[in-house]
């Protein structure tokens, strides 16, 4: 256990580290101007990043504190993707705006590395270091727009109830601390082995879980979402709600499966009523809304209901199913969002879905894409959402949750809905104003990318689902 | 027996500040009085042994953060008194809920057992022959490296964070510029005017 074995393992989060330190140095040099070139680096940082983690090979290091597994590696992957892909929308959409910060790029990538660390966390210590790397940065990252009320009440609202979930998760460390004497996450698996579950631990499980559940957005700690991906920046929320999740839901599966096996019927409950609420709310309450970035936060608490539904499981088939739907789930997201960040007119990005009337007729290919996504969200056959959907709830029957299962269908037949009503509202409808040209070269490429997986992703599907089903065996041996 | 009385001592001292933090009028006092809750604290973590906390209390929250308050109470014109108005009307709601989580963790702490390992460690809370803050020391930067240098990062995060929140570079503000300070020549300072007499400049 030498230090240099342990920098070895942790080379793709030095990159990212070292590389923003660099970023930040030229950016504070060269100022502003350079915002265009940092954000080509910060692409070229990720990218790199990602290399190494799909080259190096399995290992612990700093007493194991950090694990580099299938599972890090291939949550790592989904969320990089992401994080390129908003840095280059963020670019674009700040340079229309013309209000770029050379900050935005660099904060992007010291949020990014906080999600690898966190989804590399093997002790409870870790855990809470790498998600205040993050949430600081996304606070920071929500607010970035200062000339807008709207996104300064997003920082400050997201920052506000950030913290208060940051304590209690710490409240629930404590306690989970206090009744097992270790902080290692196979060390409490061991303690729970060897002394049982005592109320105190499920005390703290159930804080930890409470201050967990607010970063995924579970009900009934979703309350910030909806406000907050509406005032924040476009391609922010599209982080929030791709990389941000992607990370935080991951931690959830870590944290939950690997200290606490011996827990499995206190941990179930507590996930079963998340999951079921968090799908009953996030079908019924997007229904009433006109504002698409607040739909999408709806849509989003419906889908880490459908995840949670994999993971309440607590199966390998489960996990496999939950990582499958995150790699799903935030690849249609980048590309939903790149599409409303193209919902520009007069210069000004406008976010009604009436803005969206008659698209077809004025942005053919912008309108296919986003019905493509929004039929692969409702889990339509035969695009990607209606697969990963099926492996949650085949998922569920297997582990006699049929309740839930059932629950979980007939949500998301509601949820169809209000997808369906967007794709009517663009192909139906009398068409409104066009919008802008010029939406920008990355915004295209990313929504045709998204687009491209979506629709053929049913021909190369057993690739995705083998790298999912090694993730899911590393965490559940 | 001594450290029984201080104990007490600094609880209630402790406490009794706390509450005068929320109760009191003027915003300076409760600054004041969080400062005397920072010190009392300081002075229970002195009774456990653990004085490099102590310092580190006194030093960061005293020093830095109480200060900091002091100055936002000050140059900001925040009508506290408007801000406290209601803040005890909650007292019977949020003393409920206090009291319902209070019952829950007399549960809790009811179930308690002190593991047989915990009674050696508290009884050399040190290695011996270091003091406190040597041991700390020398597992922070050798076993613990890992979260101190991600602790550094997270502050690096805040310091970009306030800067890019707050920094506004405004137009025609007169900034110090040494160089031209250091460049300047009798000639571009003064101007000879041949003043004739009985006129002015």
């Amino acid at each position: 256990m030498s230090i240099q074995n342990d920098l070895y393992v942790l080379l793709p989060e030095l990159i990212l580290a070292v590389g923003a330190m660099a970023l930040l140095l030229v950016g504070a040099v060269r100022g502003d101007k350079s915002a265009g070139t940092l954000t080509m680096l910060s692409v070229v940082l990720i990218a790199a990043s990602a290399y190494v983690t799909m080259v190096t090979g399995d290992g612990g290091a700093f007493h194991g504190a950090f694990v580099m597994d299938s599972f890090a590696r291939f949550t790592k992957a989904v969320i990089l993707w992401s994080s390129a892909a908003c840095v280059l929308m963020a670019h674009q959409f700040f340079s229309l705006e013309k209000s770029e910060r050379f900050e935005l790029p660099v904060l992007i990538v010291l949020a990014s590395l906080g999600m690898s660390l966190m989804v590399s966390a093997n002790n409870f210590i870790a855990l809470y270091m790498g998600l205040e790397l993050q949430s600081l940065a996304l606070y920071v990252l929500a607010a970035f727009n200062r000339e807008s009320v709207r996104s300064s009440e997003a920082g400050l609202k997201y920052f506000v109830l950030g913290s208060l979930s940051s304590g209690m998760m710490l409240y629930g460390i404590s306690m989970i601390y206090g009744f097992t004497g270790t902080l290692d996450f196979q060390g409490v698996a061991h303690v729970i082995v060897q002394n049982g579950v005592s109320i105190g631990l499920i005390f703290g499980l159930v804080f930890l879980l409470a201050g967990l559940a607010f970063k995924i957005s579970a009900v009934p700690f979703h309350m910030w979402t909806p406000d907050v991906y509406e005032g924040s920046p476009t391609p922010i929320t599209a982080f929030l709600a791709t990389a941000s999740k992607v990370a935080s839901l991951a931690l959830v599966l870590r944290a939950v499966v690997v200290p606490f096996p011996g827990a499995i019927h206190q941990w179930q409950q507590i996930i079963i009523v998340i999951s079921a609420a968090s799908m009953a709310l996030g079908a019924f309450a997007a229904i009433g809304q006109s504002n698409i970035k607040r739909l999408m936060a709806y849509s989003s608490i419906g889908h880490m209901g459908y995840a949670l539904l994999g993971l309440a499981a607590g199966t390998q088939a489960g996990l496999r199913g939950v990582l499958f739907y995150l790699a799903f789930y935030s690849l249609t997201n980048i590309g939903v969002f790149a599409c409303i960040q193209a919902m520009r007119r007069g210069g000004k990005p406008v976010e009604n879905i009436s803005d969206l009337a008659g698209l077809a007729r004025t942005r053919p290919a912008l309108a296919f894409a986003f019905m493509a996504m929004m039929l692969s969200l409702s889990g339509l056959p035969p695009l990607a959402g209606i697969l990963a959907k099926a492996f949650i709830f085949l998922a569920a029957l297997e582990a006699h949750l049929y309740v839930l299962a059932v629950f979980g269908v007939l949500t998301s037949v509601v949820g169809a809905y209000y997808y369906l009503r967007i794709v009517k509202v663009m192909y139906f409808d009398e068409p409104a104003e066009p919008f802008d040209r010029d939406m920008g070269w990355a915004v295209g490429a990313i929504a045709t990318i998204a687009t491209v997986f979506t629709v053929a992703f049913v021909l190369r599907i057993d690739l995705l689902m083998n790298y999912a089903g090694t993730a899911a065996q590393a965490l559940l041996k | 027996m001594f450290q029984t009385i201080a104990f007490y001592l600094f609880s209630a001292v402790m406490l009794v500040a706390a509450f005068m933090v929320i109760a009191s009028r003027n915003p300076v006092h409760s600054v004041l009085f969080l400062i005397l809750a920072f010190f009392n604290a300081a002075g229970l973590f002195v009774l456990t042994g653990a004085e490099f906390l102590a310092m580190i209390l006194v030093v960061v929250y005293v020093g830095a953060v109480a200060v900091l308050f002091l100055f936002v109470v000050m140059m900001l014109d925040v009508d506290f008194v408007e801000l406290k108005k209601g803040a005890l009307s909650y007292l019977p709601t949020g003393g409920l809920l206090g009291l319902a989580l209070l019952t829950e963790l007399v549960i809790v702490a009811g179930v308690w057992r002190m593991a047989p390992a915990s009674h050696a460690a508290l009884q050399s809370a040190t290695p011996a022959g270091l003091s406190n803050t040597q041991a700390l020391g020398r597992i922070l930067y050798t076993d613990y490296i890992y979260y101190f240098q991600i602790a550094g990062l997270v502050l690096l995060v805040a310091m970009i964070g306030a800067i890019v929140l707050t920094l506004r570079h405004r137009p025609g503000v007169r900034r110090q510029s040494i160089p031209v300070q250091n460049a300047r020549t009798p000639e571009m300072a003064m101007e000879l005017v041949d003043a004739k007499p009985g006129e002015g400049a």
